[in-house]
Formats: C-alpha cells, sequence, structure tokens
C-alpha cells in the first residue's frame, strides 16, 4: 500500500517496519514529528521524550547495549548538546543497532543558526546515510540499523527540514522483528571508556573506518545516473530532486551515503563526463574532500553556501544566468509583513508587555515566548541556546555589576528551564547572583507544536506521571525568594517583577497559565468587545500585540476580532477607559 | 498525465490551510498522480503566513514550486494572494477566498494594509481570478467551517479532478457528522467557475 508520508513519518514507519525497539528523542523543528508519529505503534515500539538531546542519546545508549534496536531524534542544534556522549559512543560502538537522525535546518525556518551536521558524521567518525524524499527515509531507517549492527557504529540518518516536511509516496510494509540480540553482556574493554580501553578502541575505530569506506564504494545507495556526459553533478539529499527537475538531461552522482566518502566512485563518474558539479547545500562537505584529491570541480564558487537551495538557485547558477527580476504586478501596493505572533490568549503576552513597560533588559530563551523580540512587545536583548538566558544574565551581572541585574532578568520556559536551565540557576545561587529569573509556565513545550515534558504529568505515549515541582526544585537549589504569579494579571505582574528585581539576591517568578493551545486543556472561552462609546482610539490596546485586536473598518476605534479572542482579559486591563467589556 | 502541474495553497495560520492540502493530495493521489507536498511549520501556531507547495504529475522531483510557474494559486486571505502572487505563471488561474485578516505589524509600522485590495487583484489579474466570500456561502450552507471545502469544489474543477476522487477525500478528512454538509458544500463551489 502507497500513502502519502511526510519524510518524518515516514522515519517512524521505518524504525517500527525494521523492528525498532526504544525511540527518544527531545523536540525540536523540523525533527519533532518523528516521535509524535511512534505512539501508534506503542505495542512494539516504546518511545518517549526525555528532558533533553544529551539524556534522549544516553537513553539511546543504553537501550542499544542492551541489545535493542534503537533510534533517536533531534534537530541540528541538539547534537551540539548530545556531542559529548556522542563522540565517544562511536569509540564503544553499539550492540543494538543505533540511528543518530539529525534534521537540519538550511534556510533558519525555525533556528537559530543553520550549521551543517554532516561534518559532526566525520568528526564522530560515524557512516551518514542521506534521504532525498520520504521512501529513502524509510528505507534508509532500516539500512541504518543493519549497518549500525554490522559495523558495530552508531549511524547518523541526516534529513533536513524540505525532507523532513515534505510529504511524498511511500510504500509501506510489515514490520519484520528482530529481537536476536536483546540482553546485556558485561564488557568492560567495550562499554567502559576509561583511557586505557579508549585508547585500544580508537585503532578500532579507524580500522571500522576503512571498512566502512569499502562500503560506501559498493553500496548502491551511492549511484551513478548516466545520461548526456557533457555535464555531470555530484549531488545527494533533496538537492539531488532540484538538480533531477533542472537538468534532467545530466548525469548525476546520487550519494545516499557521504561518509565515510566514496572516492573512487567519484574518480570514475569525474572522468566519465566532461564537466563536473558538486551541489550540495550549506558547507562544502563533500567539495573539499573531492577536491582534495585534486579533483576538478565547480561547487560553491556558483552555489550559495547561506540559505536553502531551491531548483532555480541552480540553474541559475549552472547556466550563469543573472537572477531575473520578475516584473511586480503590483509594484505600488506594499504588502506589511506577517510575521509568526503569540496566539490570543498566549500566557506570555502579558509578562512581555510589562518587561517592556518596566523598560527592563531581558536575556531570553528558546521557545514561542522568543516572539517577545517583536514589535510592539519589544522585549527581549539576548537569545543564543537553550538554556542561555540564565548564564547571560549572570555574566552581565559579573561584568557590569549588581547595579545592572536592577533593571535585568532572566526570561526561560518551563520545557527550556527543565532542558538546560537548572545549571543556570545553580550557577546565579552557587555564585552569588542577584538575578531575577521568570520560568514562563505554559504547561506545555509550545513551540514546537506542544509536547509533553517532565512538569506536564504526562509522557509521550500518553501516560499519567509525575511532575516536576518548579517552586520546590528552585528552593532545593537553594533560591529563597520563589513567587507564583497569575500570568494574565497584569497588576499582580508589576508588582511582584519590580519588586523582586530590587532584591540583591536571587529570585526566581513563576508565571503561571497554560498554553492556549493544549489539547486537554478544558475550554471555557469567554470573548471580550470594544464598547465604541467609550472607545477614544488611543491604541494602548493595540500594543499588547494580539492578532485579535484591531481597529475598525475606518480606523476611528478599536475592535476586537470576536472569533479569535479567547477572553484573556490582557487588553481589557490596558484600556485607559474601561471601553473592553466581556461579552455576557 | 505527464506534465507536472502546481498549486500553491496560503493563507493564515489556523485557517486550515494545511488540511485543505491534504484533501486535495488525496484526490490527486487517488487520480493515480505522483504526488508532493512542501510545507514549513514549527513557528507559528495562529497568526503567521502559512503555504503549502503542491506539486502532481506523471514524475515529481522537486517538491518547490518556482516563482512564476504555479498553475494555480489558491488562497484563503488576500494580503496573502498579492504576496505570493509572483509564484503564478503567466495566465495562471487564482481561487481566493476573499477575506481579511489585519496583522498587528499594521499598527507599527508604515506598511498598511492595502486599501480595496480585491480591486486591486481583479484589476490585474481580470478573468483568471475567482474571488468570492467562501464564508458567506458556507453560512448559506449551515456552517462557515465549510468554506474551505467550497473554494475546494472551484478548485477541482479548473483543475478536471474527477467528483469521486474529491469527495472520497473530503468524506475522509472531515467529521463523520459534517459530511453531508460539506459535499453540499463542494457541490456548490464547483458552481462558482
Amino acid at each position: 500500500m502507497k500513502k502519502l508520508l511526510s519524510g518524518n513519518e515516514a522515519v517512524a514507519r521505518g524504525f517500527y517496519e525494521a523492528g525498532g525497539h526504544v525511540a527518544t528523542a527531545y523536540p525540536g523543528t523540523p525533527s519533532t514529528e518523528i516521535l509524535e508519529n511512534m505512539p501508534q505503534y506503542g505495542e512494539d515500539v516504546y518511545s518517549q521524550w526525555s528532558p533533553n538531546e544529551k539524556v534522549a542519546l544516553e537513553v539511546g545508549i543504553g537501550s542499544s547495549f542492551g541489545g535493542a534496536r534503537t533510534l533517536v531524534a533531534m534537530k541540528h542544534v541538539g547534537v551540539n548538546v548530545a556531542a559529548d556522549p556522542l563522540l565517544t559512543l562511536t569509540y564503544s560502538g553499539v550492540k543494538g543497532g543505533f540511528v543518530l537522525v539529525s534534521s537540519d535546518d538550511p534556510g533558519m525556518h525555525s533556528s537559530q543558526n543553520e550549521q551543517d551536521n554532516r561534518f559532526y558524521a566525520k568528526f564522530a567518525k560515524m557512516p551518514l546515510l542521506e534521504p532525498s524524499d520520504s521512501q529513502e527515509a524509510k528505507d534508509f531507517v532500516a539500512r541504518a540499523l543493519k549497518i549500525s549492527e554490522e559495523y558495530d557504529t552508531p549511524v547518523m540518518l541526516r534529513l533536513t527540514t524540505r525532507i523532513s516536511h515534505t510529504k511524498t509516496l511511500v510504500e509501506l510494509k510489515e514490520r519484520e522483528e528482530h529481537n536476536d540480540l536483546l540482553g546485556f553482556e558485561k564488557n568492560p574493554p567495550k562499554y567502559v571508556m576509561v583511557p586505557a580501553n579508549g585508547r585500544k578502541r580508537h585503532p578500532i575505530v579507524e580500522e571500522r573506518t576503512k571498512k566502512l569506506k569499502d562500503l560506501a564504494e559498493n553500496i548502491d545507495i551511492n549511484k551513478a545516473e548516466y545520461n548526456d556526459k557533457s555535464i555531470g553533478i555530484i549531488t545527494s539529499s533533496i538537492a539531488y530532486q532540484y538538480v533531477k527537475e533542472v537538468f534532467p538531461e545530466a548525469s548525476v552522482l546520487k550519494l545516499g551515503m557521504a561518509f565515510p566518502f566514496p572516492i573512487n566512485k567519484v574518480k570514475e563518474f569525474a572522468e566519465k563526463v566532461e564537466k563536473l558539479y558538486v551541489v550540495e547545500e550549506l558547507e562544502p562537505f563533500m567539495e573539499e574532500m573531492i577536491k582534495a584529491e585534486g579533483i576538478e570541480v565547480t561547487g560553491k564558487d556558483i552555489i550559495p553556501r547561506c540559505g536553502e537551495l531551491n531548483p532555480k538557485i541552480i540553474k541559475n547558477a549552472v547556466n550563469k544566468n543573472k537572477n531575473e527580476i520578475k516584473e511586480n504586478k503590483f509594484e505600488d501596493v506594499k504588502t506589511p509583513i506577517r510575521p509568526p505572533v503569540l496566539c490570543p490568549g498566549c500566557p506570555h503576552r502579558g509578562v512581555f508587555y510589562t518587561l517592556n513597560k518596566l523598560n527592563t533588559v531581558v536575556t531570553g530563551d528558546i521557545g514561542c515566548y522568543t516572539l517577545g523580540v517583536q514589535k510592539p512587545l519589544d522585549a527581549m536583548d539576548s537569545t543564543i541556546a537553550m538554556g542561555a538566558s540564565i548564564g547571560v544574565n549572570i555574566g552581565l551581572e559579573k561584568a557590569l555589576g549588581k547595579e545592572f541585574s536592577r533593571k535585568s532578568v532572566a526570561v526561560i520556559g518551563d520545557s527550556t528551564f527543565l532542558h538546560s536551565g537548572t545549571t543556570g540557576l545553580m550557577d546565579a545561587v552557587y555564585n552569588k547572583g542577584t538575578n531575577t529569573i521568570i520560568i514562563l509556565d505554559n504547561r506545555i513545550t509550545a513551540m514546537t507544536g506542544r509536547q509533553d515534558n517532565p512538569s506536564t504529568g504526562y509522557t509521550l505515549m500518553e501516560e499519567e506521571t509525575k511532575e516536576v515541582d518548579f517552586e520546590k526544585l528552585a528552593k532545593a537549589i537553594g533560591v529563597e525568594r520563589v513567587k507564583i504569579v497569575d500570568s494574565y494579571d497584569l497588576n499582580e505582574l508589576k508588582e511582584v517583577i519590580s519588586n523582586e528585581i530590587d532584591k540583591e539576591e536571587v529570585s526566581v517568578i513563576i508565571t503561571k497559565r497554560p498554553c492556549m493551545l493544549i489539547r486537554r486543556r478544558e475550554y471555557d472561552i469567554k470573548t471580550y468587545r470594544v464598547d465604541e462609546d467609550k472607545c477614544i482610539n488611543c491604541g494602548l490596546c493595540l500594543k499588547v500585540g494580539c492578532p485579535a485586536v484591531i481597529k475598525n473598518d475606518d480606523e476611528t476605534k478599536a475592535k476586537i476580532v470576536e472569533s479569535m479572542c479567547t477572553g484573556c482579559s490582557v487588553c481589557a486591563q490596558v484600556c485607559p477607559q474601561d471601553a473592553i467589556k466581556l461579552v455576557k | 498525465m505527464s506534465e507536472v502541474k502546481s498549486i500553491l495553497l496560503t493563507g493564515v495560520g489556523g485557517q486550515g490551510v494545511l488540511t485543505a492540502s491534504e484533501i486535495l493530495s488525496d484526490a490527486l493521489i487517488d487520480e493515480g498522480y505522483d504526488v508532493k507536498k512542501a510545507e514549513v511549520h514549527g513557528m507559528s501556531q495562529r497568526g503567521g503566513s502559512v503555504n503549502s507547495h503542491l506539486r502532481y504529475g506523471e514524475k515529481v522531483y522537486s517538491p518547490l514550486i518556482e516563482e512564476g510557474s504555479a498553475d494555480l494559486i489558491f488562497s484563503f486571505e488576500v494580503l496573502e494572494t498579492i504576496r505570493f502572487s509572483k509564484f503564478l505563471k503567466e495566465n495562471g488561474k487564482l481561487v481566493v477566498n476573499n477575506m481579511k485578516i489585519i496583522p498587528n505589524s499594521v499598527y507599527f509600522s508604515d506598511v498598511k494594509y492595502p486599501k480595496n485590495p480585491d480591486k486591486i487583484l481583479k484589476e490585474v489579474f481580470k478573468d483568471n481570478i475567482y474571488l468570492f466570500d467562501a464564508f458567506k456561502i458556507a453560512k448559506d450552507i449551515g456552517n462557515a467551517k465549510f468554506a474551505n471545502v467550497v473554494m475546494l469544489g472551484a478548485i477541482s474543477k479548473i483543475m478536471g479532478i474527477s467528483d469521486r476522487s474529491m469527495e472520497k477525500a473530503i468524506e475522509n478528512r472531515v467529521p463523520p457528522k459534517t459530511i453531508e454538509g460539506n459535499l453540499k458544500a463542494f457541490r456548490q463551489g464547483k458552481e462558482l467557475v
């Protein structure tokens, strides 16, 4: 049976079909749906969210050491978090097949950078598989597990946004069981990486890489498609589809396994074509290895290194066309931007409105609340990485003195705090900081599409479980001032935040309200309406930045789009005329 | 059947752009086509600009539609139609729900929501644009939520997708209780073009 599946759905299906046992992840766009699609196979596959990518990978290591077929998924920057165990796992090797899915985000659709994780495969010395559509995404999972077990190595399956989030047709198969390796056997020389053992493992890793190179030279997913030999293009991943779209007549060498690099296959291809190109998204990963062998090839001289590719970019680059500027049919019409915004009723809105009013320096973090940087909320001054808000806040205080912390806060979401904020909080307390840290607790990992986490009371497989208590956690770390605030109450927010900022000790403020989009929440949606007789068109309600608050058609009064309003009351609280009323 | 066709769907997060794209894909697969559908999600559950690239034919390589090459733009909102119209090929068609959703950004920048966007669109695209108030039509049938299916009716007629495949796809994707209403909306939509 054929089904239209996204690359992420196909990876989940592939793991199920290949007899997978344990899958773990921390959510991150564009990788999230891989694990979201795992519980449907819950009778055969155990799946879970871990608090961060490092723990997810370590759970995966244990599972593999126990002989289980294992999948760990994360976004590209998540691999940075998991890099520590990963770069030693490649020394230890595996027992049950281990596939690490890295979903990269060229073009930064929903990420803070566009690092190219193929280099991690080379750096960690692990084989790299790159599918170019959903069928391959599914098939390559089974391949990766098999290679992993045969060569005693973890394998990286690298996707990109366009592979993860593009739906293409996939042929489904039945599950094949692989239970023969299950069981743990003591083997300290392999599993205990003390220096003496590590030194013995390293030459084994080098030997393994040689064998894997032989595999890459012969594997059928590294395939030359000869056509017109005046142009030859080496490519991989989604770029293969773009190349086939714009140069259907060209000869193509498609590399499904680009590390270890099959240089002999490349040489053979290079000899048969007149002009050789390498078309790859982001970094010149393959190009550098081709040029190192003295093969003449055109790549990043003409193909952009920044952003994602598309067929047009490739066509124009190879044909040396200027990027023709199409006649704009709407020359005189300006189009206002429509960026992602905090949803109507989002509990973060009131917090950022208050921080803006208090004119604070806000060290921010990663989640929906990063949107607090936009106008009109305009209340975020740094965002670097998961959990970084607290460390950055501490650093500013250490550099500029305690006075700085009298006008500064760190903001961090519930899931991000559990991911990597607790260590920052320990640093603040331990090193005698006076920082104010706001935990924006909306009871879910919202940005990636509402996934559960250790504070929500549910697991990925929908079982009830214990909840982390942020108040007790902060107190256990040594924070004496812990305040809990209703995110919708602007007066309380202002009072508590101003008060805590002033204190010369670490404060934690927990702002509490569930995300409006949580599936399990019980909806009691009220709506507000503008009393036009009272409205003086001052525009203050627009400054809360809610999509439901607009002006009327002739722009003489404020207006609330009732179909969008969820009744959070934040706009009503800022109205100086008391003109925004609950609809009875 | 060999030629690849491209439909660009566009609108605002929360309007059902991705669901409409799913229904169209299901119908096209049922018709025997190879289908690829690309979208980006993650940021913005509600309120941001959303689009979906849908391509079908005997064999599709790139999932992305190039500027100037879409056979049809299927839009849920007029400003987004103007924004994405550069994707349309010469004499391509547009099916547009005549609805305005004002982004908050207009109150904090010099760029305002265009005046009379429906007139502007009509002037440029003339007979190639089908612009109608799908919500009103859907409401008259009984439920504003059928609006997207009204539009799907119009599109299926323009693209020549069989009723059988469309109706099957709609039946599979909408709540069982609303099947009858949705099918009525679908037939109504076909009458509009």
